[in-house]
């Protein structure tokens, strides 16, 4: 028989049961002529045993409550509604700010401005388009130069896409969104995971240049600054730890070709 | 995805545990993955290995919160430390022998803990451990096989003790 030697993964594979029956055989034969090895592959089914054993009557518990799926899901799904309710209200309030201003009235302001108003229209953004496996983008990737041209036209600046390719994100497209501080371009990312990132970028009227701000909405983390006049908020349900030297790489970039 | 969650979570419940040793502070981290879970469901992939995919939120949440602890613990000032340790220090009987494999378990290195808990408790495949743990196969069946071997030194104490791998095996690809 000229059968490959045995190796160390062999006998791991062996103790985990997950090779193939030739092989199985193969191995059980290698370790009956070498003791001293079939002694510590012995160890290793032991302790593999012993484990299983100590460690088995945690999954047996019966579950906590507030381990619930059922629940947890419900509870999402409520406080989505009431999430809802309130992008329902902005949405009045900028209908009603804008009437204001309109008349010029003295209507209350916004509840956010200048930056936070961005980090909010970014996480908004992202609750309506990330989730879309239809059409999340406008534009997509492989049209690149237009989708520059078309916000460097709208936004009467060259705009960069930052490239985030070596934080496993990819670009995917953008988008024009409408603002109650004119338009701002969306751009989408993804990563292996299929998990999408946001960013969004527009003028800013007040706040035009601000350090990066860290917000939180839900479970969506975003990462907001402004350069120059123009706001940009990256967004997405990563940890904070996560999304910030990705921010900190596409604030680079953008840095180097104003 | 109730369906598909669901009946993972009794393993999610012991994994955590294994890690956090903690019992509320496990369950803690199940909730945080559960929740994450839910919010993240319709960005996985559809195809994708549901098991694999909230192992790694799991994993990813806990070594988090292993970190923070880490970092918080060294906020100790020297004069604090001195010899009021909070560990009692090991008798020789513990560097010998661990009467408690969890204990043993709990001395490895991070990384090999992760990996010997995957494949020899929950049972995923060598596969399915590297996916969760974003590292290449070869880098699982190492950790894999010193973490094993560390286990077991520290269970048989060291009188069994012998060099990892033996004479003339070596791990190839």
């Amino acid at each position: 028989m000229n059968s490959l030697p045995i190796t160390e993964d062999d006998l791991q594979a062996y103790v985990d049961k997950a090779l193939d029956a030739a092989r199985q055989v193969e191995v059980a034969a290698y370790l009956d002529g070498h003791p001293e090895v079939a002694q510590r592959v012995q160890g290793y089914i032991r302790q593999r045993e012993e484990l299983r054993a100590k460690l088995a009557p945690i999954a047996e518990e019966p579950i906590p409550a507030r381990l619930n799926l059922v629940r947890l899901v419900d509870r999402r799904r409520r406080s989505r509604v009431i999430w809802r309710q309130v992008a329902a209200a902005v949405v009045l309030l900028g209908i009603g700010w804008g009437a204001g201003w309109s008349v010029h009235g003295a209507f209350p302001q916004p509840a956010s401005r200048g930056i936070a108003a961005l980090a909010q229209q970014a996480a908004e953004s992202y609750a309506v388009f990330a989730p879309d496996h239809t059409r999340p983008v406008e534009i997509r990737a492989v049209d690149r130069p237009a989708l520059v041209a078309w916000a460097s036209r709208r936004l009467d600046r060259p705009v960069t896409v930052p490239d985030l390719s070596r934080s496993g994100y990819h670009f995917m497209g953008g988008r024009l969104v409408a603002t109650a501080q004119g338009p701002a371009f969306l751009f989408m990312y993804d990563n292996d995971h299929g998990t999408r990132l946001v960013m969004l970028t527009r003028h800013m009227i007040i706040d035009r240049n601000t350090r990066m701000m860290q917000s939180v909405e839900g479970s969506v983390v975003g990462f907001t600054w402004a350069d120059k006049g123009i706001g940009y908020s990256l967004v997405g349900p990563v940890l904070p730890e996560v999304l910030h030297p990705i921010a900190n790489a596409a604030r680079r970039q953008i840095e180097r070709n104003i | 995805m109730v369906l598909l969650i669901q009946p993972l979570i009794p393993a999610l419940r012991r994994y955590a545990r294994a890690l956090m040793r903690d019992p509320s502070e496990a369950d803690d981290l199940v909730q945080d993955c559960l929740e994450h879970a839910i919010s993240r469901w319709r960005q996985r992939r559809a195809d994708g290995n549901a098991c694999a995919w909230i192992f790694t939120i799991l994993h990813n949440l806990a070594i988090n919160r292993l970190r923070q602890a880490a970092h918080r613990g060294r906020h100790v000032s020297i004069e604090d430390a001195g010899d009021a340790s909070p560990s009692s220090p090991a008798t020789q009987e513990d560097a010998l022998r661990h009467r408690d494999i969890l204990q043993a378990l709990a001395d490895l290195p991070e990384d090999q803990r992760s990996v010997v808990l995957l494949v020899s408790v929950e049972g995923l495949s060598y596969a399915e451990v590297a996916a969760v743990l974003d590292i290449p196969l070869g880098t699982v069946m190492s950790r894999l096989s010193r973490g094993r071997e560390r286990l077991r030194q520290a269970m048989e104490g060291e009188a069994v003790a012998k060099p990892i791998g033996g004479a003339n095996l070596r791990r190839v690809k």
